[in-house]
């Protein structure tokens, strides 16, 4: 028997597009007029999916759309999409913010969200006293406050301006006294959106180990929203992957990071050089076609750290090849090269009667540190002539699949993570 | 009977906007701390980094009836049968100002709020109630300004005389808060949708001030403009001044019927407010 605590059937979110003006009464007058008459809403039945790049034919846009999911008690979900996806809508129907266009959301708890923390905060009054009026906005009582009082301004490390007026503080201060607070919350479903985004390293830390110590050590549930897939690979064991109003995976954390992605085969994120002819005119060796690939052999720019990443090149030879080298660098978001990789053709080029060879290289997984890259491709002779180079092609991402940096995502720690032995040297 | 065990299994659900009347006076209590912590918000902030501080609270009366004695007594002749006229203003005024705060305070609560109220929830009723709360107390402080002119006057040797009804008071000014509280509830939810009612308030409630018999008494109304008097008559407010001077101060009569009147709508009022306040609350963040 299942213990679910949280349980979401067709709910379903409707928003008005353009300016809410003169049309919002005749709108409404036409709403009432249906409805006295006993019949169903008329602008429920229209109404576009969410695709905010193309232009709808609707004035009506659902930003959510027949969400069914179960969540169990002590479970740790992450949801991700992309921007628009409808993932901050249903947060604020779960945290009541908004309601439903239809459906229900039943719980078996109470549920607080972390909504983009500092909200409530008023620049006139101290810290200790906007701690007590974010305490009680966030629902905890006056005795529940101050009975955590010294905790929470421990973890927010704001000790020593704990009674200066709020509108003193730096914008990271007022985040840390912000979480600190909710951090403290006691509810059976805490609902998190983004808010590890903000402060230094050493408090992102601190959060997300108290995001950990909340879900494992006291079993409560916890909804994550995040950009940030290495947080959401280390801190959730569920995951819900949403797209345009709907949820498009739901199952285990890894599976759904992967299907995010590894884009489904009909929108494609191509990642690949083709030259423009124009520019080949005098050259005698050149690249004409180069792509990033992953393990299923899909052309793609996302890769998972334990991913091997394939390097598909085409070279166009109409000369002699002695002497010519095949130069990869891998670039670091800054452009500073992290690595080479070279060969020379003719030592793998053994057939001379074709003019177009086709050249893969394997990078090995687990090792290129989760972050931006791109590439730099030559073909030249060392000392003599370059005959083609490409600068800052196939940009690829290397995402996190759980090392022990995932918690340091964006924080600059190295652009290889090499497997290291230790031990301790006993002295005697 | 099996229908309503499956239903209590859930703790709480969250559904579409209906249209039931719904207070959970429940969630409001298990809140108290909130409307305790915003009304000492409300308190404490108003007058940070100003000079004069809770004075302002004191200026803002005492000028306005020393400028209505000067124009309705002195230059328009108004008279005040024996009655300080400076005191009758200042009553009128104190208690008219008590009303005109809760209006305007809980008139904008979900546009001011709205940046709260897009990331959090709580009962949103909790933020008008503090507004009502915490004028009371600046309506006590302007009050005690009242009674010290009162015994300033009293042993200048004016004849005034308490009206053992005094007793009521109390209960005349909570009507009186209500009264702005439904009021107000009903034009924020208004306001969400129609920027209109925003226009309309702030000089409405100026507008408002002059048929509510603050700066005159009900009587002169009735024999100077017989055909207009009746607008002054339907107004639950200027019964309200009227008896709050009839207690305070013996002046003029008190009128049962209109004192039912303003009790009967006050409360029909509130309900109003409360209805239309709870339905709004719950998609108003898609509408603001």
């Amino acid at each position: 028997m299942k213990d679910i605590i949280l349980k979401a059937e067709n709910v379903s979110k409707q928003y008005r597009l353009g300016e809410v003006g003169s049309g919002t009464i005749s709108h409404d007058v036409n709403r009432w007029w249906y409805k006295i008459r006993g019949k169903e809403n008329p602008y429920l039945k229209i109404g576009d999916t969410n695709d905010r790049s193309t232009k709808g034919s609707s004035d009506y846009v659902w930003a959510l759309q027949d969400i069914n999911f179960e969540v169990e008690r002590g479970e740790v979900l992450g949801i991700i999409g992309k921007n628009g996806a409808g993932k901050s809508t249903l947060l604020k129907i779960l945290s009541k913010v908004t309601a439903p266009t239809t459906g229900t959301i039943k719980s078996r708890g109470r549920i607080a969200s972390l909504l983009e923390v500092g909200t409530g905060f008023n620049g006139e009054m101290t810290g200790r006293e906007n701690i007590y009026l974010n305490g009680a906005i966030l629902g905890m009582t006056k005795r529940e406050i101050t009975s955590k009082l010294d905790e929470i301004i421990d973890f927010s490390g704001c000790e020593r301006y704990i009674d200066t007026p709020v509108k003193r503080y730096s914008s990271g201060m007022t985040v840390r006294l912000a979480f600190a607070v909710a951090a403290f919350l006691e509810p059976e479903i805490l609902v998190v959106d983004e808010v590890l985004a903000v402060g230094d390293a050493d408090f992102q830390k601190k959060a997300i180990g108290k995001m950990q110590d909340i879900s494992k050590g006291e079993g409560r549930t916890i909804l994550f929203v995040s950009h940030q897939l290495g947080s959401v690979a280390t801190l959730c064991n569920k995951g819900m992957l949403m797209d345009k109003g709907g949820i498009v995976e739901y199952g285990a954390v890894a599976d759904v990071i992967e299907k995010y992605l590894i884009p489904s085969t009909n929108e494609s994120t191509v990642n690949s050089y083709i030259p423009n002819i124009e520019s080949l005119k005098n050259k005698k060796i050149f690249f004409t076609k180069i792509e990033t690939i992953n393990f299923k052999n899909q052309i793609t720019d996302f890769f998972g750290f334990n991913e091997k990443i394939k390097i598909r090149l085409t070279v166009t030879i109409k000369e002699d090849i002695k002497n010519v080298v095949l130069g990869i660098g891998l670039q670091d978001k800054f452009n500073v090269r992290v690595c080479t990789f070279m060969n020379n053709l003719s030592d793998i080029i053994t057939d001379n009667s074709k003019d177009n060879f086709n050249v893969e290289v394997t990078l090995p997984n687990d090792i290129i540190a989760p972050n931006h890259y791109n590439f730099i491709f030559a073909l030249y002779e060392h000392n003599v002539k370059t005959h083609d180079i490409i600068e800052n092609a196939c940009p690829i991402k290397i995402h996190d699949t759980g090392t022990m940096f995932s918690k340091f995502e964006g924080i600059d720690y190295g652009n290889v993570i090499l497997d290291s032995k230790w031990k301790i040297l006993d002295n005697e | 009977m099996n229908n309503t065990n499956s239903s209590n299994d859930w703790l709480f659900e969250i559904k579409p906007k209906s249209n039931f009347f719904s207070l959970n006076l429940k969630e409001i209590w298990q809140y108290r701390d909130l409307l305790f912590l915003f009304v000492k918000r409300d308190i404490i902030t108003v007058y940070k980094q100003t000079v004069l501080g809770p004075l302002w609270y004191l200026i803002q009366p005492l000028f306005t009836s020393v400028i209505f004695t000067i124009i309705f007594n002195s230059v328009a002749g108004i008279k005040t049968n024996g009655i300080p006229s400076f005191l009758f203003n200042l009553a009128g005024i104190t208690v008219w100002n008590y009303f005109a705060a809760c209006l305007t305070g809980t008139a904008d609560t979900f546009k001011t709020n709205a940046n709260i109220f897009g990331k959090v929830y709580f009962p949103r009723i909790i933020t008008p109630l503090s507004v009502v709360i915490s004028n009371l107390v600046k309506f006590g402080i302007q009050f005690l300004i009242f009674i010290a002119f009162y015994i300033f006057y009293y042993f200048n040797g004016y004849n005034l005389i308490l009206n053992p009804s005094i007793l009521f008071f109390p209960l005349l000014i909570a009507v009186m808060g209500l009264l702005g509280l439904g009021l107000g509830m009903i034009i924020s939810s208004m306001v969400t949708k129609y920027r209109d009612f925003s226009y309309l308030i702030t000089f409405g409630i100026q507008l408002l001030m002059y048929l509510s018999a603050v700066m005159y008494p009900m009587e002169l109304i009735k024999s100077k403009l017989p055909s207009y008097g009746w607008i002054v008559e339907y107004n639950p407010l200027a019964y309200i001044i009227e008896t709050s001077r009839y207690m305070l101060l013996n002046f003029g009569q008190i009128s049962v019927p209109g004192l039912m009147y303003t009790f009967i709508l006050t409360i029909a009022v509130f309900f109003i407010g409360l209805l239309i306040f709870n339905s709004a609350e719950k998609s108003f963040i898609d509408t603001v």
